[in-house]
C-alpha cells in the first residue's frame, strides 16, 4: 500500500485546529506573542463560518438605545436558563469591542446613513428587558459570516500566522492528563505529522451535518467533539441542536433570519401567520426553538403548503426589490438557485432544518477546556482549549439567540488565544509526549485503508443521517429515541465492515469521508442518549412525552463519556447560576 | 429513470502517467439535482476514488470550482439540466493548473499571487476609539468586489494568465480593487505600484473570460479597468 507510517513532528507554542472565525482569531491572538500554528482541513476562507449570513450581536445601540445588560438577559431567556451565566456576562460585556476591533481590521459592514455600522433586528433580542424591540445584528448585507472570515485571514497574512491548509486532525495526544498536541493526516501528499504544542485549542465547528435536513457544510461532522471523546474527555449538552426554522425546502440551505429582522413573515396554507398565535408578542421573530416548533406543529396539523403540505412560506417581496437586492443579495441567489423562486416577487417555501450545534467540548468562561473535578467543582484541563460551535462555554445553553454564534467565535477566540499565550509562556518546556504517541490515529488509518471490509460508507451515512432526522428531529419521544439507540448499534457494527476503496495518500476523499462518518457515529451516540435520558423539554430538545420543562429534576448540564463498547455513559453538573458582576437572572417562565 | 453521462477527467499520480476519461453514468432521482449530487452519487455508489473538493454546497465557500463542458463554474450550485449537452457532462479540473488528483487542483501559485497583493485593510492613522465611519455611498462602491470566494474559476479561465506564469491574474487584482476602493485605506499607492508592469494590469487584454466564469457575478475585468484608470490618472 502507498500509506506510510512514518511520523514527522512539529514543535510549536500554540496549535489552533480549524480555521474558522474561532480558529483564525485565537492565531491571530496567540500568534502576537508565541510560535503559533493552525491546521485545517479546509483552506481557511471555506470553513463553514463562510455561511453565516444575518450578523453578529453586539449592544452598540446604534439605532436605538441597548445595553449589555439587555443583550444577557435575552440571551440567558434564549438559553432558556441552561446557559452559565458568568459567561453569558463576559460574552455580552466584551461584545461591542470585539465587533469594532473587526471594523477596524476591515470587515466592509454594511452602514447607516450617518456612516457607522448598520443593525438589524434578530429573533429574540430585545431592550429593556424584554418589553421593546432592538437592532443588534450587526450586518455585512446577509454575508455576515463570508465578510468575517475573509477579513480575519487577511489579518492572519498580515500577521504572518502559519497555516497547514488540508490537513485532517486524526487524534488529540494527551499524557497523563495534559493535552500535549495533535496528529494530522496531510490531504494533499498524504503522510502523518504530529504537532507538539504547549497549547491546543479546537475550533472544530459543530456537528449538525449528522441530519439529512441541514445547513452545514459537508465539513461539519463534530470531528472535535469525537476526538475529545476518544482521549477520554467528556462532552456536553450534545442534546441541544438547534433546528433554524426557515432552511429551504428539499435543500435545507438556510435563509437568515435577517429575513424576518427585515419585515418578513411566515404562512400557512391557508395563508395565516401562524406565529402571530404560537408567539403573540415576538410573533415571527421569536427565538428558534419556538419558530421551529411553531412550523412543525402547522406540518403536524395539516396546515403545510404545497401538494405534499410539507413547507410553509416565508413572504418577504413585501419590502420591495430594492431593499431585498440592497440587504439580503445573497438569499436572493440562494433562493434563485436551490428553490427556483424569485424572492422578490413570491415567498420562498422552507422548513426546519438542523442548524447549530450548542452543545461541544465543555469550557469555563476563559475557553479553557474542564472536566469534573474530584469533590465536584470543575478542573481545567492543562493545555487544552476549545473555542467557537465545537466548544459549550455555556453560552448559548439550550437554544442560542441569532447572531450570538460569531459574537461566541470572537469572543472566545480571542480569549482563548490569549490564555494559550499565556500558557505557552508561563511554560518554558514542552509536555513530555506519551510513549508511541499518535499510534492511535494511525492504527485508525490503517484499519479503514487495509480493512478489506465490503460496506460502502456513502448509504451508510445517508441511513444514519435519515434516522437522525426521522427520530431525533424537532419532536422526540422516549420510543423513538429506544429505536434510534438500536439503529446506531447496528450502524456502529456496519462500520467496522466498511472499506476505503481508495489506497492511496494523494487526496483521498474516501478515506476522509470514513474517518469522518466515524466520528458522527460518536456524536450521534451521545445525542440519542442524552436526549432519551432528558425527560424534560427545555429550548432545542423538546419531548412530545414530557412537553414541560422540569427544574427540579433537569436544571443542570449533560457530560457524555464514550465507553470501549460505543455507548455514551452519562453525568450531569449544575449550571452556573452566578454572573460576573451582576445579579442572577432568576430561573422563570420563558414566553415570547 | 433519465441518466445522464459524467464523462471526468481521471488521474491519480501514483498510479497514471497521464490523465485519462473515465464515463460515469448518473441517475437523476429528484428535480433540481446539482452537478455535485451527481458527483456524490459517483462517489458512494460506483467508485470510491473518485477526489474532488467541496464543502458549503451552497456557492460561498469556493472549494469547488471545476471545468464542466468547456466552463468553469462551481459543481454545487450548478444544476445538471442546465449545462448538460447531449445528455452529457465534460468534466475537467480548473485548467492551466498542476494536477494534484482527479479534479483536485495545485492552487498554491493562485493563493500565492493573492497573498502578494497585500489583501488587507492598510490604515496609516490610528483607530478611532469607535467605529470609522463610512457612508452608505462609500460602502456601495465595495459591492461587486467584497464578496470574492477565491474559487479559481476566473484566473484559470484567463488565456493570460495561461500564457504567462508570472501574471497576478483577475482574482488578485479584484481584490487589490477591494481595498484601493475602501474609504478607510491608505495603501492604494503602495498597491498601485505593484501592478504598473507587464505581470499587472496591463497584461489583461479584456479577453472578458473571467467574467463569463465567476459564480459570483463579479466583474474583475471591470475592476482591472478602474485600476488602470486609477495608474493613468496618477501619472498626469
Amino acid at each position: 500500500m502507498a500509506i506510510k507510517s512514518d511520523i514527522i513532528v512539529h514543535r510549536v507554542d500554540a496549535l489552533v485546529a480549524g480555521a474558522g472565525g474561532a480558529g483564525l482569531r485565537a492565531a491571530l491572538e496567540a500568534g502576537k506573542q508565541v510560535d503559533t500554528a493552525v491546521i485545517t482541513q479546509v483552506f481557511p476562507t471555506r470553513s463553514h463560518t463562510v455561511s453565516a449570513q444575518g450578523g453578529i450581536g453586539a449592544s452598540l445601540g446604534n439605532v436605538e438605545q441597548d445595553s449589555w445588560h439587555y443583550h444577557m438577559f435575552d440571551t440567558v431567556k434564549g438559553s432558556d436558563w441552561l446557559g452559565d451565566q458568568d459567561a453569558i456576562e463576559f460574552m455580552c460585556r466584551e461584545a461591542p469591542s470585539v465587533v469594532i476591533e473587526l471594523e477596524h481590521m476591515g470587515l466592509p459592514f454594511s452602514r447607516m446613513d450617518d456612516g457607522r455600522i448598520y443593525q438589524r433586528a434578530f429573533g429574540g433580542h430585545t431592550s429593556k428587558y424584554g418589553t421593546a424591540a432592538v437592532h443588534r445584528s450587526c450586518a455585512a448585507a446577509d454575508r455576515t459570516g463570508h465578510a468575517m472570515l475573509h477579513t480575519l485571514f487577511e489579518e492572519c497574512l498580515r500577521c504572518g500566522v502559519k497555516f497547514y491548509n488540508e490537513y485532517y486532525m486524526l487524534q488529540l495526544i494527551t499524557n497523563q492528563g495534559h493535552v500535549c498536541g495533535a496528529l494530522c493526516w496531510d490531504m494533499i501528499k498524504g503522510g502523518f505529522h504530529l504537532f507538539h504544542a504547549k497549547a491546543t485549542l479546537f475550533a472544530t465547528g459543530g456537528y449538525a451535518r449528522v441530519f439529512t435536513t441541514t445547513s452545514n457544510a459537508h465539513i461539519c461532522s463534530g470531528d472535535g467533539a469525537s476526538l475529545a471523546l476518544r482521549a477520554g474527555l467528556a462532552v456536553q449538552d450534545m442534546e441541544f441542536l438547534q433546528f433554524h426554522p426557515t432552511g429551504i425546502l428539499g435543500a435545507g440551505n438556510l435563509i437568515t433570519e435577517g429575513v424576518r429582522g427585515e419585515g418578513g413573515f411566515l404562512l400557512n396554507a391557508l395563508g395565516q401567520r401562524f406565529m402571530e398565535t404560537c408567539a403573540p408578542h415576538e410573533k415571527d421573530l421569536a427565538c428558534r426553538d419556538v419558530v421551529s416548533r411553531g412550523i412543525a406543529e402547522e406540518l403536524r396539523g395539516g396546515r403545510g403548503c404545497g401538494p405534499k403540505k410539507d413547507h410553509v412560506l416565508l413572504q418577504i417581496h413585501h419590502i420591495g426589490a430594492e431593499t431585498i437586492m440592497e440587504r439580503l443579495p445573497g438569499i436572493w441567489e440562494l433562493t434563485k438557485v436551490f428553490a427556483g423562486v424569485d424572492c422578490t416577487k413570491e415567498p420562498i417555501p422552507v422548513v426546519p432544518t438542523a442548524h447549530y450545534s450548542m452543545g461541544g467540548i465543555p469550557t469555563n468562561r476563559r475557553a479553557e477546556v474542564v472536566v469534573p473535578g474530584a469533590d465536584g467543582p470543575e478542573t481545567v484541563v492543562p493545555g487544552f482549549y476549545a473555542a467557537g460551535e465545537a466548544a459549550c462555554a455555556s453560552v448559548h445553553g439550550a437554544n442560542r439567540l441569532g447572531t450570538n454564534s460569531l459574537l461566541d467565535l470572537m469572543v472566545f477566540g480571542r480569549e482563548g488565544g490569549r490564555r494559550m499565550a499565556q500558557y505557552a509562556q508561563q511554560n518554558e518546556t514542552w509536555p513530555d509526549l506519551p510513549e508511541n504517541a499518535g499510534k492511535q490515529g494511525l492504527a485508525e488509518v490503517e484499519r479503514l485503508v487495509n480493512g478489506g471490509g465490503g460496506v460502502r460508507l456513502g448509504p451508510l451515512m445517508e441511513q444514519l443521517r435519515d434516522d437522525m432526522e426521522r427520530h431525533c428531529g424537532v419532536f422526540r419521544t422516549a420510543d423513538d429515541l429506544e429505536q434510534l439507540r438500536g439503529k446506531l448499534a447496528a450502524h456502529r457494527a456496519a462500520y467496522a465492515k466498511v472499506g476505503v476503496a481508495d489506497k492511496g495518500a494523494a487526496y483521498n476523499l474516501d478515506l476522509i469521508e470514513a474517518l469522518e462518518l466515524g466520528h458522527m457515529l460518536d456524536v450521534c451516540q451521545a445525542i440519542c442518549q442524552g436526549a432519551l435520558a432528558r425527560q424534560e423539554s427545555r429550548g432545542g430538545h423538546y419531548r412530545d412525552d414530557y412537553p414541560q420543562r422540569d427544574d427540579a429534576n433537569w436544571h443542570k448540564h449533560t457530560l457524555a463519556l464514550l465507553e470501549p463498547d460505543g455507548q455514551a455513559r452519562l453525568e450531569y453538573k449544575p449550571v452556573r447560576m452566578q454572573p460576573l458582576s451582576v445579579p442572577t437572572i432568576d430561573l422563570a417562565e420563558r414566553k415570547y | 429513470m433519465e441518466k445522464i453521462v459524467f464523462s471526468i477527467l481521471r488521474y491519480d499520480p501514483e498510479k497514471d502517467k497521464k490523465p485519462h476519461y473515465q464515463d460515469f453514468d448518473v441517475e437523476i432521482r429528484r428535480p433540481g439535482m446539482m452537478i455535485l449530487d451527481g458527483l456524490n452519487q459517483i462517489r458512494w455508489e460506483q467508485d470510491g476514488t473518485l477526489a474532488y473538493r467541496r464543502s458549503c454546497r451552497e456557492g460561498v465557500c469556493g472549494s469547488d470550482g471545476v471545468n464542466v463542458n468547456g466552463v468553469n463554474m462551481l459543481t454545487c450550485v450548478t444544476h445538471i439540466t442546465e449545462v448538460v449537452k447531449k445528455g452529457r457532462l465534460v468534466i475537467q479540473p480548473l485548467p492551466s493548473l498542476p494536477l494534484v488528483k482527479d479534479l483536485v487542483v495545485d492552487l498554491d501559485d493562485f493563493f500565492n499571487k493573492y497573498f502578494t497583493v497585500k489583501p488587507y485593510l492598510i490604515s496609516k492613522t490610528p483607530p478611532p476609539h469607535r467605529e470609522r465611519l463610512q457612508s452608505p455611498a462609500q460602502r456601495k462602491k465595495l459591492d461587486g468586489l467584497y464578496e470574492c470566494i477565491l474559487c479559481a474559476c476566473c484566473s484559470s479561465s484567463c488565456p493570460s494568465y495561461w500564457a504567462n506564469p508570472e501574471y497576478l491574474g483577475p482574482s488578485a487584482m479584484l481584490n487589490v480593487a477591494r481595498f484601493v476602493e475602501d474609504s478607510r485605506d491608505d495603501g492604494a499607492d503602495e498597491r498601485l505600484d505593484m501592478l504598473e508592469d507587464r505581470i499587472g494590469v496591463w497584461r489583461c487584454h479584456t479577453i472578458l473570460n473571467c467574467v463569463e466564469a465567476c459564480p459570483k457575478s463579479l466583474n474583475p475585468t471591470q475592476a482591472i479597468a478602474t485600476l488602470k484608470k486609477l495608474l493613468v490618472q496618477r501619472r498626469f
